[in-house]
């Protein structure tokens, strides 16, 4: 049944996710990344941001989410590759699409797309193994 | 640094870099704050058989708040030039992750890095600027089991003026090509450099592609400590000159490094200047492009 839903073409559920302050706070701490534009409003606002954003170590961490949210526990996440776009601000939200691209036996690619209000924020490929 | 492109041969030579531990093993803990931040409720993480989320990979590298003395690697000093260079801006455009095989808790990881590609000058939208890439690689003992390929670009900030505010181009350019380069560079980010011979070591200005001295086509600069003394000048009263008021002074400075330089003295009458006066340099930036090396009457 799984591999009928991983055919090449077959879109992902959408995941939503609200960029909370807290949200962008706890995953930035979470990835052990202390740099005061992910958790310090002021300081992010005084380098030219609009408000404190996302880092990248969470960006990897939620494409990888999306993927095995729908993929289950049986994948296994081999590769992510992203070319990272505008910033994902406090107040936004952030969506991920995602349609699988290639399928060769046990692997798969999924093309995924992160989008904010702004525009893409991350675009890439997420590759696993079953 | 004379060249960015030597400097990144030279950092890209250096391949691999030490070994270093990751500040925390693989360990239950972070995983569970990680998990429950990014609301992932994968059970593959969870329980006695868990995994590491494979995307914490970089989270094990990690500094942390107070950070640790880190040893200093050549990629730091390419970033460095840089930013001296005055592509002070930074914005990462490519993260790429390749997971070998899944870690489990407990495990002790070191990692290596190595820069492997800088391409530029590039306009983007951001700015003028270089794209510099490494890799790092993560070992379980000698076993390679993650990598990571990281692209930034380090970029020139645009000045932020709004239409109104936008200066008129000043009429005069300067000849900026290969060999004077360095020069309109180190003027715009604060620096009077001087064409030095990689070889020999003269110093030469104005800037050219051969040492007079030695013949070596082999080019670098030195920052000049900014002060001089005016060897000679001439007050310019006609013909018109467009962009500039007459009178004004063209002097030529003599460097205590040893070269002379011709500029405007500025900031005083043009009767005040005379043969032995000091001088110091200042920057002024003539347009939103160009900034000129002038020169105000300075302490002995």
């Amino acid at each position: 049944m799984r591999t009928l839903e991983m055919a090449v073409g077959t879109t992902l559920p959408e995941l939503v996710i609200p960029l909370t302050p807290t949200l962008i706070i706890s995953t930035a701490l979470a990835t052990r990344d202390f740099t005061p534009v992910h958790h310090d409003v002021e300081i992010a606002r005084a380098q030219g941001s609009q408000d404190i954003f996302l880092n990248i170590l969470t960006t990897m961490g939620l494409m990888e989410r999306f993927v095995t949210d729908w993929a289950g526990p049986e994948a296994l996440i081999r590769g992510i590759n992203v070319k990272l776009g505008v910033p994902a601000y406090a107040g936004d939200t952030l969506t991920f699409t995602g349609t699988v691209a290639e399928r060769d036996g046990d692997i798969g690619t999924v093309d995924v797309r992160g989008t904010v209000s702004l525009g893409a924020h991350a675009t890439g490929t997420v590759r696993f193994s079953l | 640094m004379t060249d960015l492109h030597d400097l990144a041969a030279k950092v890209i030579a250096e391949g691999e870099g030490p070994r270093l531990p990751t500040p925390s093993p693989v360990d239950r803990t972070t995983i569970r704050h990680w998990t429950e931040a990014m609301g992932d409720t994968n059970p593959r993480y969870q329980g006695p058989d868990a995994i590491a989320p494979p995307a914490m990979i970089q989270v094990w590298s990690m500094d942390g708040l107070n950070g640790r003395k880190r040893t200093r690697a050549p990629l730091d000093d390419l970033l460095d030039a840089l930013d001296a260079a005055g592509y002070t801006g930074v914005v990462a455009t490519n993260c790429e992750h390749i997971y070998h095989r899944p870690l489990v808790p407990g495990e002790e990881l070191t990692s290596a890095t190595r820069t492997t590609d800088m391409t530029g000058l590039k306009k983007t939208a951001l700015g003028d600027g270089y794209f510099v890439t490494w890799q790092v690689t993560w070992y379980a003992q000698d076993e390679p089991v993650a990598e990571m390929i990281f692209r930034l670009l380090k970029f020139r900030p645009r000045e932020e003026r709004s239409p109104s505010e936008g200066r008129k181009p000043y009429p005069l350019r300067p000849a900026v090509n290969r060999d004077t380069e360095f020069f309109w560079e180190g003027a715009r980010s604060g620096e009077l450099r001087i064409q030095k011979c990689g070889d020999c070591g003269e110093l030469r200005h104005p800037p050219g592609p051969v040492c007079p001295s030695c013949r070596s086509v082999k080019r670098t600069y030195a920052v000049a400590a900014g002060t001089g003394v005016v060897y000679s000048y001439v007050v310019h009263h006609n013909p018109p000159v467009p962009g500039r008021e007459t009178p004004f002074v063209v002097a030529v400075v003599e460097l205590p490094e040893g070269v002379r330089i011709v500029g405007n003295v500025v900031d005083c009458a043009p009767a005040e200047v005379e043969i032995g006066m000091p001088v110091r340099v200042t920057f002024r930036e003539m347009d939103d492009e160009l900034t000129l090396p002038l020169w105000t009457p300075g302490e002995s």
